[in-house]
């Protein structure tokens, strides 16, 4: 974590990008003449900051440690690449905290966007669960890159399109069927529904335990993952960039 | 049994080439490595660039999978048993990388305690006696990047030994160092052999090999070309002489004609500025005006003999392989 805050390039991205979405998304919702969509959005744009701190920083994480040569180090460590890797993705989400924070104080500065929560205590809970169940996606995705050098140009690639079949930036009811499954194993879906239905009112309940169950389901194929990916790593000669 | 065991360790790299016609071509980087290191040896892996030292030493500490062959460290498999290695060992690679540029020493050391469990009321003590040991003390707080090539060196060598590890393997430890920073490391070095631990270094730099290891393996093309104490190895190539002949301008068939010399074990040229210097290895006949005659029409300048030195024998053993 101390590492990630003092990459400015980091910090600079977490900083910036959930503003220019947030404002992105109160002009859309005014021009779609919808104001009482506001919170709705505000809250897609703030998640959506998580889902691309927790890209940028989970795909990041095991490609800087090879850039660093620290990644052999950690790899010939005693503890399991699971143990070492699920710190730092979890970090990586909880950064993203902030862009939820700061697009939901922008909304309130800027666009007079009142915010108010329907279930406190359950917003409390959600909160958490969302951004761990996205951090352990973010350790799935981690994982892959352990084997594959050239694998973060992957994470460039996923950060829209997760975005929109998770519905963060609008309902995934006006997405064609086919993409619906897709959505439903993703972490991002149920994190966004769960804070949605917390603070705009609703039954968060459903989304908050399939947040839990889907981090587990990631923390059980990621630890596979890494067990296959690290003995291929090291027969292929991957962990350095020599 | 000794506590790292090598056998017939071989390694080979697939690389391709081509972006749609990919060629793919095997090389092999260990051509089955054979030695045992026993405990409270210092052993040397002495070798040139290329040669297959560093493929060797990360199958022994578990970052690469052997093509074939099998190692053991203090009994454990190194490939079936791998996490078992990997709490018993420990490992400093040369070079600037390998630490958390932004993060303090200190930072670094505690990282690394954490992941080596290292009990938290043990890790103070323990970081405060290697900084001590490595001459950091005072400096732990500063970040990383503001650290010299050698400081980082010295904070590598204490993350290596953070827990304590009974084996340490030490890759090229004092590469681009400057002279006194690799004076002070090679001491650092000489204390973990008196304090009991088993290191095997890998270097290309004869004379550190000669000061610090009680037996060498000189390495070349990812084989073993010879092995034994310094003095076996000087004593290779102690029954010659060496003739070194100043010249401007030579070219290569007169260094063959040189090579055609019955007598001549190697001949190695060295550039030096405008000029060349011929380093011919004799079975330690007088054989100077013989090396003179191939010369004929090279300018030539000073003209020495002396005795062999373990460079001589280490650049001939490699010359030869």
């Amino acid at each position: 974590m101390k590492q990630l805050m003092r990459s400015a390039l980091f910090v600079f991205t977490s900083l910036i990008e959930p503003l220019i979405m947030a404002t992105i998304a109160f002009y859309t919702a005014k021009a779609g003449g919808k104001p009482e969509a506001l919170f709705y959005m505000a809250i897609g744009a703030g998640v959506m900051g998580i889902w691309s701190s927790t890209l940028f920083g989970s795909g990041g994480v095991i490609s800087w440690q090879r850039w660093e040569g620290t990644l052999e180090l950690l790899v010939a460590s005693p503890p399991p690449l699971l143990v070492i890797v699920v710190p730092l993705t979890i970090a990586t989400a909880t950064i993203g905290i902030y862009s939820l924070s700061a697009t939901l104080l922008w909304g309130w500065l800027l666009f007079d966007i009142p915010f108010h929560l329907a279930h406190p205590l359950l917003f409390v809970i959600a909160l958490p669960a969302g951004v761990i169940s996205m951090g352990l996606l973010g350790l799935l995705i981690a994982a892959t890159f352990v084997l594959y050098r050239e694998a973060n140009a992957l994470s460039n690639m996923l950060e829209f399109p997760i975005a929109l079949v998770t519905g963060l930036l609008f309902t995934t009811a006006l997405l064609p069927d086919w993409t619906h499954p897709i959505g439903w194993v993703l972490a991002p879906t149920w994190a966004v529904n769960a804070i949605r239905e917390s603070a705009l009112g609703g039954s968060p309940g459903m989304a908050i335990v399939l947040c839990l169950v889907l981090g587990a389901a990631y923390v059980v194929l990621a630890s596979w993952f890494l067990r296959v990916l690290e003995v291929k790593a090291r027969e292929k000669a991957t962990l350095s960039l020599a | 049994m000794g506590v790292i065991e090598a056998h017939e360790l071989r390694r080979t790299y697939r690389t391709s080439t081509g972006t749609f016609r990919r060629k793919s071509l095997d090389v092999e980087a260990v051509r089955g490595v054979t030695f045992a290191v026993e405990s409270g040896e210092l052993f040397g892996l002495l070798g040139p660039n290329g040669a297959g030292k560093t493929t060797t030493i990360k199958m022994l500490i578990t970052l690469l999978i052997p093509t074939s062959g099998t190692a053991r460290v203090l009994g454990h498999d190194v490939v079936k048993d791998a996490r078992e290695v990997r709490r018993r060992i420990g490992y400093v690679f040369g070079g600037d990388r390998g630490l958390y540029d932004r993060l303090s020493g200190l930072d670094n050391l505690r990282y690394f305690a954490e992941l080596y469990a290292v009990p938290p009321r043990e890790m103070r003590r323990r970081i405060g006696e290697l900084l001590d040991l490595v001459g950091l003390a005072g400096r732990e707080n500063e970040r990383v990047e503001g650290y010299s090539r050698g400081m980082r060196q010295r904070l590598h060598i204490a993350r290596g030994l953070l827990h304590d590890p009974p084996v340490v393997f030490l890759d090229e430890p004092t590469i681009g160092v400057d002279p006194v920073g690799a004076r002070e490391l090679r001491a650092t070095i000489a204390q973990l052999v008196e304090a009991g631990k088993t290191v095997l270094l890998t270097t290309h730099y004869m004379f550190e090999a000669d000061q610090l290891c009680n037996r060498i393996a000189v390495i070349s093309q990812g084989e073993i070309v010879a092995e034994g104490t310094p003095a076996d190895l000087k004593a290779n190539v102690s029954e010659g002489g060496v003739v070194e002949i100043e010249v401007f301008g030579i070219d290569e068939p007169a260094v063959q004609r040189l090579r055609a010399i019955e007598g001549v074990r190697s001949v190695g040229v060295e550039p030096r500025e405008q000029a060349q210097v011929l380093v011919v290895q004799t079975d330690g006949r007088e054989l100077t005006h013989a090396l003179l005659v191939p010369l004929d029409g090279a300018q030539v300048g000073r003209v020495s003999v002396r005795e062999p030195t373990l460079e001589d024998a280490y650049v001939a053993l490699v010359r030869e392989s």
